[in-house]
């Protein structure tokens, strides 16, 4: 039991790393290769759940993040990043020293909010809970502080790993699967959003300021 | 033999199914009525029938009325779309498939809804208003015109991470419930979770319902959280317009209103009760004043839906039966002002061809009519008598005044700031020289004079039994 606690504590490290590594990478290529880095790390560690707790129905999450999110995805958007062949490098809304200070904080914020609650279940859930919001928050953090609507993709994306993390971590939560299905449709929209739509193609760019240009009130 | 909350869930989702293999989209549209009389039909025969607490579904007074008024909205919405969209396909907006596509969404949209309305689960919750949020970013998007995408993009981003939060609320609130009732499906049904709220860990609580406040206050379109909500209501289709402002936001603010009475059930817990007057005190004075600046009646209107939003929320914050009666009684009336107001936006934009209001000028001469209709309905949403909307302002801000007088001042100020840019822009589009282009209207009126004379009688005459109703509803809110 211990062991097992111990495994599923790396893993979530992991993936609060790599949300940091998210962060402060400035070419979108490297981005994307983070994020799969990250899906991969998820996968595991949702396996891992699935064999130590002998839950095998996460085995179909583990097995959905890692195809998908840690393979198809990065891969799609890695070619829609060269095909479109402008828009190499990250565009910031803030500086990268800004926003690992308020990522930082933002780790803080939520062992400060978890250490609250009552130790529940031999305290599994609780360090676990504070890891996954912790890359929850960063994944937020990340679409409002990177423009491009591939990173903001992405951000969420790492937003959704951190919640697949917190529900893997809380035991026997049912729907789990469900969920981690549903959010992959949402992902395949949104994948589609910017491969189908083309937004390219009608605004010649993908940062978002040219959408914002759009705007119907602005006409 | 099926029960009638299934119904409500059931017939709307095979409907879509039927629809979208449909071809001709005449026969959609008819499709389209039928499908929403008989969801309307269920909503009424759920309304008639006992209160049942099952394990997937739940059923009391709080969430039939929001059922009715859905179902109602829905069918009325469905004929509004039946008599315009076919001009859609004549201006070359849409094609015939994309037409069929919007039929099947409709009926998908509604009956997601309404499964998040009857579901007694919190993540069966999520995963309704999950979807029918997902249908309506596809909606938005219809027209696939470079502001059209815009808008649904920048939906689908907040709503996106709105859902997100709320999920992780939800995760919580598992989280909570599980040393009480333990691990399964129970602790994730919300008649048990209420029943042994007063056992849960009050830290654990309080922080889940911040995440479902942020992640269900982004659908309620609560301020500053409300940024998707005036560019999706413009850009899409008009009845969709109508079923947004009308129904989806209802849905997110009920979903909020569970969450609360769950609060309620653990004293130790934080009160929701000022979080959420802040917050509707903020969306409604900011909306008022937003409205001075728009251009585009669509979006006016829009921004109007966050003002009304803002006073339900700072009525069920305020909490007690007289001010939750009256935030009941106002989520009805403003669903069905607010839907006729864009059914008759609909008919001005095919008058005028345009959402501009600097275009839309001098109706009372052009389509005097439909300028004495669309007057009406401002009017009305304005909160002026007889108008239903009228009797639950005036409750909420009598209620407000008799418990704390001073507060009372902040919505009625809002109030009287959001009048005052109604009737101004009120004013230009009814008079003055017509410009621009006078269109036949091929849409009907039917259910925007329908929907008036509810709100009318309302106004004028609450039976008996309906006020019961709302009571019980109230007092289950707490």
């Amino acid at each position: 039991m211990k062991l097992a606690y111990e495994i599923s504590h790396l893993l979530a490290g992991v993936m609060l790393v790599v949300s940091f590594a998210l962060l402060y990478q400035q070419r979108i290529a490297a981005v994307l290769n983070a994020f799969a880095a990250q899906s991969i790390t998820l996968a595991l560690a949702v396996a891992w759940a699935a064999w130590s707790e002998d839950r095998p129905d996460l085995f179909i999450t583990a097995t959905i993040a890692f195809l998908l999110k840690g393979i198809v995805i990065p891969v799609a958007l890695h070619r829609t990043v060269t095909r479109l062949g402008v828009h190499r490098e990250v565009e910031k809304v803030v500086g990268v020293g800004m926003a690992l200070l308020v990522g930082l904080a933002l780790c803080g914020l939520s062992q400060a909010l978890v250490v609250k609650i009552a130790p529940v279940a031999a305290g599994l859930a609780r360090d676990e809970l504070a890891l996954a919001m912790a890359i929850v928050l960063l994944g937020f953090l990340m679409m409002i502080v990177r423009r491009n609507a591939v990173t903001q993709v992405v951000g969420f994306m790492s937003m959704e790993n951190g919640l697949i993390l917190a529900a893997t971590g809380a035991q026997g939560m049912p729907l789990v699967v469900e969920v981690s299905v549903a959010f992959s449709v949402l992902i395949a929209l949104f994948v589609f959003a910017v491969f189908v739509f083309r937004i390219r193609e009608r605004f010649d760019t993908i940062d978002i300021e040219a959408l914002d240009r759009m705007r119907g009130d602005r006409r | 033999m099926i029960e009638a909350y299934q119904a409500v869930v059931l017939v709307p989702y095979a409907a879509a199914l039927v629809l979208a293999a449909v071809p001709g989209y005449r026969v959609g549209a008819i499709g389209n009525v039928i499908a929403s009389a008989a969801a309307f039909a269920a909503g009424l025969w759920l309304m008639l029938g006992p209160p049942t607490v099952g394990s997937y579904a739940i059923v009391d007074e709080f969430n039939v009325l929001f059922v009715a008024i859905n179902t109602l909205v829905g069918f009325t919405t469905a004929l509004f779309s039946a008599s315009y969209i076919g001009h859609e396909i004549e201006t070359g907006r849409l094609s015939p498939g994309f037409l069929r596509f919007y039929h099947a969404m409709f009926q998908a949209m509604m009956g997601s809804m309404n499964l998040a309305l009857v579901a007694n689960n919190i993540g069966l919750m999520w995963v309704g208003l999950e979807l029918a949020t997902l249908i309506t970013v596809v909606m938005v998007g219809l027209y696939r015109t470079p502001q059209a995408i815009e808008a649904a993009w920048k939906y689908f981003i907040l709503a996106s991470v709105g859902i997100s939060l709320a999920f992780f609320g939800t995760i919580l609130v598992y989280l909570a419930g599980q040393p009480v009732l333990g691990e399964g499906l129970q602790s994730m049904t919300w008649s048990l979770l209420q029943a042994t709220a007063v056992r849960m860990d009050p830290a654990l609580l309080d922080l889940a319902f911040i995440f479902l406040l942020i992640g269900y206050g982004t659908k309620v379109g609560l301020a500053p959280l409300h940024a998707w909500l005036p560019d999706a209501h413009a850009e899409g289709p008009t009845p969709i317009s109508a079923v947004l402002s009308g129904l989806l936001l209802n849905v997110a603010l009920y979903a909020l209103l569970r969450f609360k009475m769950l609060m309620a059930g653990q004293p130790a817990a934080l009160d929701p009760g000022p979080i959420m007057v802040v917050m509707g005190l903020v969306s409604l004075i900011f909306a008022a004043f937003m409205l001075y600046q728009r251009r585009d009646i669509k979006r006016f209107f829009a921004y109007s839906s966050i003002e009304h939003m803002g006073l339900m929320v700072f009525a069920f914050g305020m909490g007690g039966p007289l001010a939750n009666f009256a935030g009941l009684l106002h989520m009805a009336m403003h669903s069905l002002t607010k839907s006729s107001i864009f059914f008759a936006v609909g008919h001005v934009a095919q008058a005028k061809g345009t959402q501009r209001f600097a275009e839309i000028r001098g109706l009372s001469v052009s389509h005097p009519r439909l300028a004495v209709a669309l007057a009406l309905a401002v009017l009305a949403i304005a909160g002026l008598p007889p108008f239903g909307v009228f009797t639950s302002e005036f409750l909420i801000l009598t209620t407000t005044f008799a418990r704390q007088p001073w507060l009372a001042l902040l919505p009625a100020f809002g109030l009287l700031v959001g009048f005052g840019a109604l009737l101004l822009r009120l004013q230009d589009t009814i008079f003055g020289e017509p410009v621009g282009p006078a269109h036949r209207v091929d849409a009907s009126s039917v259910p925007m004079v329908l929907h008036l004379m509810l709100v009318l009688a309302a106004g004028l005459y609450l039976p008996p039994a309906l006020v019961i109703w709302f009571r019980r509803a109230a007092e289950l809110l707490g």
